[in-house]
Parts: C-alpha cells; structure tokens; sequence
C-alpha cells in the first residue's frame, strides 16, 4: 500500500507540512517495502484549484492513503471520489514518525464532508 | 457615448455620481444607467422599479463517460483543477472553471461538450419616463464577476448614451466595465486613502487608453494633496460636491440631490458638459 504525505522538504526526515494542495513536497512511501518517494508540488504557487489537482497528482502516484493536516472542500470530494483516505496529522514531527503514528493506528480520519 | 465611473477607494460616492447624473440627463434625452457593481449592485434603491430579470450563464464542461477513456488529457491542460482525471471517472468543479472551452479542444475523444450555468443574473427597469436601469447581480460565492458585467452591458448595447457605475478597486471587474469606454470619471474624495486609490484608478484609466476626469466629493475645502496629483496627472477636477449635513441627509434616505436639493441639476447638467470636453465626441 503506498501513503502520501505532505511534507516542507524531499525526504522521510522532513517535517510534516499541514496544508494539502499547497504543500512543497508530496513524499509516498511504499508500506510493504519501506521505500519512498519524493515529489515535489508543482502546485504550490498556482493561483487556485490546487486541492482537486494535488488529489489527482496522489492518484496519479497509486497513493490509497493520504497524511496530512487539512484538506479543503473541493480537494475532499476528489479524495472521496479516487478512493484516498485521508487522516489528520497535527503533530510537528517528521514524515517518518506522521507514518509511524499512522502504522501503530492513532491518527484519526480526516472528516471529509 | 459611454461613461465610466470609477474610484479605487469604496465608498466614495461612484453610485451617488451615477445616480444624480442619471437622473438629470434623463430629463431631457435617453439614457441607460447600467449597475457593473455586480457583487453589490444598489442602484436600484435610487430607482425603485419592477424589473424583468435576465439569467446569466458561463460554460462549464460536461463529460460523457460512455466515450471517455479517462486519459487525463483535460485534467492536465486545466490549470484551475476544474477536472479531476481519477481511475474510474472524470470529477468536474464547475465553480472552478473559468470557461476557457480547452478541455473541449484537448480531448481527443470528443467527449468534452460544454453546458450553461447560471453565475448570475440581469435585472433591466425603466424607472422613470427616459431611464433604463440594467442592473448585474452576480449569484453568491460566484467569483465571475466580469461574465456578468459582460451581459450587463451587451443588453445596454446600442443606446446612445449609456453610464457605467463600476464597482470599487481596480482588479477585472473594473477593467471589465471601462472596456469600450469613452471617457472615466473619477470620484474621491481629499483623503488619504482617497488620494491613495484614486492614484491606482487613474494609472488603470491611463492604461486602458481612456479620457479621465475627477469629481471629489464630500469636500471640507482643504483638497490641497489632492489638488497638487491633479495638476502633477493633468487631470480635469470636472465636480467639487461639498462635505455637508443637508446632501448626506438626502443621500442617507436614498433620495437624489439633483432632485430633492435646489441648484444640484444644474451643477449635475454642468458635470455632463465637462465630461462630452474630455471625451472629446460630439452628441
């Protein structure tokens, strides 16, 4: 399974970043082999309609689950809609431990609607 | 002729201006006095009048996903994530969508059409014997102000005197009403914060490549600083309407000062004659 997450730098290290669409990096991380992946959002200076195009560039990435710390209207019906569950990361830690906090089951779901 | 009238800063006196000169002009000829504040349109409360409302729609895309191949070809090309391409369906945001028809021209499988929705609305009354009040009313949580001003005055169209009460600030909507104009009029008032955003309206009048004209209002005769960018932009004061307790009476109970106050037609009559010098067109 692979879970994106929003981070402010490439890298399992870096800190987590709490805004979806506008976040500078996406870093996916595959469960079953511990291997990632750093991407860097183009979107983060676009002038609007970053949540739907940030939700279909995790599609896009085979991400099913997606840690972060909110997500907009428009960018929750997209996530809805392509299958991605999204759960709230409000801690400021790092991309690894956001994930390990995801592994051990105490994040909550993000409410989407 | 069309008219502009402008600001920067809110609350001014834009509608009051338009109003009065309405008002005045429609004494002795036609005019079309069209509301462009379309986020927050108020004319029609100098001018009470049934009005006949006219829809104003924008296209959106439509896909069918009989021949859709989710290919993402739209979804790349849309730079407003108005089209979400995920595995097993196209999600489509209408209110992101600015109505520019690519994903019709990228999709290769012709399975883009385009269909109307409502942003807004035209609301047209004839209030008084010679005036014709074309009113935009953009819906809530719209953002395509300039759409609906566009419809408001393409149904002004061919009238050969129209007034055009732009709304406050100098962003699309403003550039939208100017568009096709003959001649600006300005109107501020001897602020700061007047001079400030009257300096940002004269340099968009400037650019746009129209005429423009200041009228200040609510003066206290101390108009210096603003006096001094007049005569640094060489721009024609056309209208000084005095800081007073009698015109903010009448204003505040949405009257008309050309109507209710003596001496205010003439001074409104004499604004027009200003207005034709800069336009520079001959009625």
């Amino acid at each position: 399974m692979i879970v994106g997450i929003t981070a402010r730098a490439a890298g399992t290290d870096a800190p987590v970043e709490q805004r979806f669409g506008r976040a500078p990096y996406f870093v996916f991380v595959d469960t079953e082999t511990g291997k990632s992946e750093s991407v860097e959002n183009p979107l983060v200076d676009a002038a609007g309609g970053v949540g739907p195009r940030a939700a279909q560039l995790l599609a896009e990435h085979g991400a099913s689950v997606l840690i972060t710390g909110q997500v907009g209207g428009n960018a929750a019906r997209a996530l809805e809609a392509g299958g991605v569950k999204a759960y709230a990361y409000r801690g400021s830690g790092s991309v690894a431990d956001a994930l390990a906090e995801y592994t051990a089951g105490t994040l909550q779901p993000l409410s989407l609607s | 002729m069309k008219i502009t009238i402008a600001s920067g800063k809110g609350g001014t006196g834009k509608s009051t201006v338009a109003a009065n000169l309405a008002y005045t002009l429609a004494r002795s000829r036609e005019v079309v006095l069209v509301d462009c504040d379309v986020e927050e349109p108020n004319l029609h409360l100098f001018f009470p009048a049934p009005a006949v409302d006219v829809p104003v729609t924008t296209p959106v895309p439509e896909i069918d996903p009989a021949s859709c191949t989710l290919c993402g070809e739209c979804g790349k090309f849309c730079r407003f994530g108005a089209l979400s391409v995920l595995k097993d369906r196209v999600l489509v945001f209408p209110e992101l969508c600015h109505s520019c028809g690519g994903c019709v021209l990228v999709c290769p499988q012709g399975a883009v059409r385009e269909i109307p929705r409502t942003v807004g609305r035209v609301a047209c009354s004839r209030p008084l014997p010679a005036l014709t009040l074309i009113s935009g009313v953009l819906n809530e949580g719209e953002v395509q102000a300039p759409t609906v001003i566009k419809a408001a005055k393409m149904l002004a169209e061919g009238h050969p005197l129209t007034l055009y009460d732009a709304s406050p600030g100098i962003a699309c909507p403003v550039i939208e009403t100017l568009e096709g104009s003959d001649v600006c009029v300005l109107v501020t008032e001897s602020t700061p914060f007047g001079l400030h955003d009257l300096r940002l309206a004269a340099e968009v009048a400037e650019r746009v490549g129209i005429g423009a004209g200041v009228v200040i209002n609510r003066s206290d005769g101390q108009d210096e600083a603003t006096l001094g960018f007049y005569r640094e932009r060489g721009l024609p004061i056309l209208m000084t309407i005095p800081f007073s307790r009698e015109i903010a009476a009448v204003q505040n109970r949405g009257g008309l000062i050309c109507r209710d106050l003596p001496g205010w037609e003439e001074q409104f009559a004499d604004l027009f004659s200003e207005i034709v010098k800069i336009a520079g067109v001959s009625l």
